[in-house]
């Protein structure tokens, strides 16, 4: 039997409190370190481009939150995000749709191929490992395919860019220029957090994971739920490429791989086991913030990108530990 | 005559490997508590997990009040009225007992929204009409194995239940629990639902049954109204003739000088202070009901769990044991009672897997592997062991379950191990073929080596055993002769709580 945490009977305190309020913790003591590190750090332009720049990968780790809650992981999350960039890029610039049906697009792009992963691990019974690594190749190589190996540009469809870079909230209060790409990740987070915590498919997403034969005997189609998982985390997928289309005003075919490990090390950070059962919205939005300041103070702090990777790789290593030396006790 | 609410004719199952069950016969009658009884492996578990829609029947009948019933899955089998509480709990232990409950059939709102008042308050009016006490909001993984156990038969009764089976409900219970179990099971009676007990505990089906059915090796015996179930007759029935035929095998000897000696092995909540001797030529067993810490003990002894505090000797001398590498080089070997994961490689061929274990000893210069030595030892050990196997090729996979734990042994054996420790010997072997384990371990226990033997099955360590340990909740709580053991002896010995304070 699993240890766990100490937390009774309070339902809407989630088990992984804890490693939630140290992430958060952590949060705050990255801030002000490098807030006394360097001047520039907590400038309002900076801010922003924290923000900015979690947009992405926070929605990318929303997404696979979900699957790894199940036990299961998404490794395509990174190249299905630009798959689905491409697929709007296409239906706008080279087949003339509107941006709305465009975006639509892109989503149900990452949409389908979220489900075709879901339907390759439930039914044929791929490990979802391998099954999601598949899929990362399929589709890299579609993306590159339907953009003929160049970027596919937003630049008659000036309205595009919007979505990401306009700012709803400086239109109502006027100095407050955040984009619209943080505004929509935190609109995903709450929609997430609904389906997470208020639907039947965040229930039966812990279910599975806690123990998926219990779930498959008391009757739970365990198949159905986890296809329509995958199909989430899949339409997270292609709100984030719709998201990065927009930001670089482009669709960049060979972008994504890479993207995927990021957004596995947020959801981690936050306090979703990779074994499942546990996890939460707000520690994988904490963890996906951990990971950008501290890109960010990095950068500021004139420490080389090459480095700034492998500190990436150690918290993330130093995360999983603190965890797993907490639920021994 | 009441028209039986099941009855079950000519019941077939094979697994890969093992006829679990020949000829399967069982019927229920509304507001009767049906004792279901047979050694473990006769098929008792087999026979209501295919009632409860979990396994398909090879072949054979199911009648529900007189139609035959199709039973694809677990979900249509509740539908019409069958819940099972497992004997390994089925719970979700990050979800809510509330949760666990109704998963699957969870109040919902607009079609896709929870609505968890409203399941906790479904809960707890459950609880209410059976005299339950348990908290609905709590998680499952924070309750105990008997809380846990109530959460499950909790969820069978949450379903329109007419006919309601335990696995080995009480396997777990404390003595009060087992009566607030009794008191609900009776009120189920009275209130027409037909209960399938299935139980190892023979003297508590005096208390509880009306009717008894036993089964053997897969094949219905007979079912006697209770006044007429004598315990005698029932574990006659339940033995046949084998338990004459095996008395004779109690081995001899046993008093040689101490192998094995832990001194006050502590590990966190699962062992206490415990300390035992093994000696040379010796079987001695350990007992206790299912979480008493008889395999932990053992992964403690053998390294593979790290200890709080204690010492273990090995011939009179302090050794250092922290990993099952340090417990072979010590001369102790391990056999897992879950052979497929931890004993065998399943993989392999037989003659690798035969020299798992000392695979130094089969090594060249530059680390090459002789394999005409590793031949020669597999030949010798499937000669010795009589293991039934085509060919030393042959893949560890295809063999049947008695002939793998074979192969465990023999891998011990090539690797010069002297204490032996067995969890769970026979489990899952046909039982012509426990006969010839039971028939080697004598005779590894008479050529001087020391045997711990954990099992489950009384019989077996009756049988079986010089002494016999008896734990429970992580405490020895007792050691008895072979001579003065009884199967009552040992289980109050395995209840023997110590008061909460």
């Amino acid at each position: 039997m699993k240890a766990l945490t100490s937390s009774r009977g309070l339902t809407f305190l989630p088990a992984n409190a804890i490693q939630q309020v140290l992430a958060f913790g952590a949060l705050i003591g990255l801030v002000i370190v490098f807030s006394l590190a360097s001047p520039n750090f907590l400038q309002f332009n900076n801010m922003v481009g924290i923000l900015l720049s979690t947009a992405v990968n926070g929605v990318l780790a929303l997404g696979v939150t979900f699957v790894i809650i199940t036990g299961g992981i998404d490794l395509s999350i990174g190249t299905v995000m630009s798959f689905a960039a491409v697929m709007a890029g296409v239906s706008i610039t080279y087949w003339g749709l509107p941006v709305a049906v465009g975006v639509l697009v892109g989503l149900l792009a990452g949409g389908l191929a979220g489900c075709v992963n879901g339907l390759v691990i439930a039914k044929l019974r791929i490990p979802p490992f391998i099954a999601t690594l598949g899929m990362l190749n399929v589709a890299k190589g579609l993306a590159l395919v339907i953009s003929g190996l160049k970027p596919v540009y937003f630049n008659d469809t000036p309205s595009f860019n919007q979505i990401a870079m306009g700012s709803v909230l400086g239109a109502v209060i006027s100095g407050f220029e955040i984009p619209n790409a943080v505004l929509l990740l935190f609109v995903a987070a709450i929609v997430a957090s609904l389906i997470l915590n208020r639907t039947v498919l965040g229930r039966y997403t812990f279910a599975i994971g806690s123990n998926e034969e219990a779930a498959r005997l008391s009757g739970v189609d365990v198949d159905r739920w986890k296809i329509a998982v995958y199909t989430l985390t899949g339409l997270f997928s292609g709100l984030a490429g719709v998201l990065i289309a927009s930001r670089l005003n482009s669709a960049q075919p060979a972008l994504g791989q890479g993207y995927e490990l990021d957004a596995i090390a947020a959801a981690v950070i936050g306090g979703t086991s990779l074994s499942g059962g546990e996890g939460s919205i707000v520690g994988t939005i904490i963890g996906a913030f951990i990971i950008s300041v501290l890109t960010n103070g990095l950068r500021i702090m004139s420490v080389p990108q090459e480095w700034q990777t492998v500190i990436t790789g150690v918290i993330v290593v130093v995360a999983v530990y603190l965890d797993l030396v907490r639920r021994r006790k | 005559m009441q028209q039986p609410l099941v009855l079950m004719e000519g019941i077939e199952k094979s697994f890969p490997g093992v006829q679990a069950l020949r000829d399967g016969r069982f019927e229920l009658r509304p507001g009767e508590v049906h004792a279901l009884c047979g050694e473990n492996g006769a098929g008792k578990s087999t026979l209501m997990k295919i009632l409860a829609g979990i396994y398909p029947k090879d072949a054979g009948r199911i009648l529900l009040q007189g139609k035959e019933a199709s039973l694809p899955n677990p979900r249509a089998a509740m539908r019409q009225g069958i819940s099972i509480v497992h004997q390994e709990l089925n719970l979700m232990p990050h979800l809510t007992v509330a949760q666990n409950i109704f998963i699957g059939r969870e109040p919902r709102r607009a079609g896709i929204f929870l609505d968890e008042p409203a399941l906790n308050a479904r809960a707890q009016a459950l609880f209410e009409r059976t005299n339950i006490r348990l908290d609905p909001r709590v998680r499952v993984g924070e309750l105990t194995i008997a809380r846990q156990q109530m959460v499950e038969i909790a969820k069978a009764l949450s379903f329109n239940t007419r006919v309601l089976i335990m696995d080995e409900p009480t396997a777990a219970l404390t003595e009060t629990e087992i009566a607030d179990l009794f008191a609900l099971i009776r009120q189920l009676r009275a209130a027409g639902t037909g209960i399938v007990h299935i139980s190892h505990r023979l003297e508590e089906l005096q208390q509880i049954a009306d009717r008894v059915t036993v089964m053997r090796d897969g094949q219905y015996v007979d079912t006697l109204p209770i006044r007429e179930a004598t315990l005698q007759r029932i574990i006659t029935m339940m033995v046949g003739r084998t338990i004459f035929e095996t008395r004779p095998e109690l081995p001899e000897g046993g008093a040689g000088e101490p192998l094995l000696e832990a001194r006050g092995i502590s590990r966190g909540r699962q062992l206490h202070n415990l300390s035992f001797t093994l000696r040379r030529g010796e079987i001695l067993g350990i007992a206790g009901l299912i979480g008493a810490g008889r395999t932990e003990l053992a992964r403690a002894v053998f390294g593979a769990d790290s200890v709080d505090s204690g010492t273990i000797l090995i011939h009179g001398k302090p050794a250092q044991i922290r990993s099952p590498n340090d417990a072979v080089r010590q001369g102790i070997g391990y056999l897992s009672e879950d052979r497929k994961h931890f004993g065998l490689a399943l993989g392999l061929d037989v003659e690798t897997n035969l020299a798992l274990a000392a695979y130094g000893r089969f090594m060249g210069p530059l680390g090459t592997v002789r394999n005409g030595a590793i031949r020669s030892n597999g030949e010798r050990h499937v000669r010795d062991l009589a293991i039934k196997t085509p060919n030393l090729a042959q893949r560890v996979r295809f063999l049947s379950g008695g002939n793998q734990q074979k192969v465990v042994i023999g891998k011990w054996l090539t690797a010069d191990t002297e204490i032996l420790i067995f969890d769970e010997p026979t489990r899952g072997i046909d039982v012509g073929a426990k006969a010839e384990i039971y028939k080697l371990m004598n005779e590894l226990a008479q050529s001087g080596k020391g045997i711990i033997m954990i099992s489950s099955e009384l019989p077996e360590i009756l049988r079986m055993s010089h002494r016999i340990l008896v734990m429970c909740e992580g405490r020895i709580t007792g050691e008895l002769r072979s001579d003065e053991a009884t199967q009552e002896r040992i289980m109050a010995l395995a209840t023997q709580r110590e008061a909460v304070i």
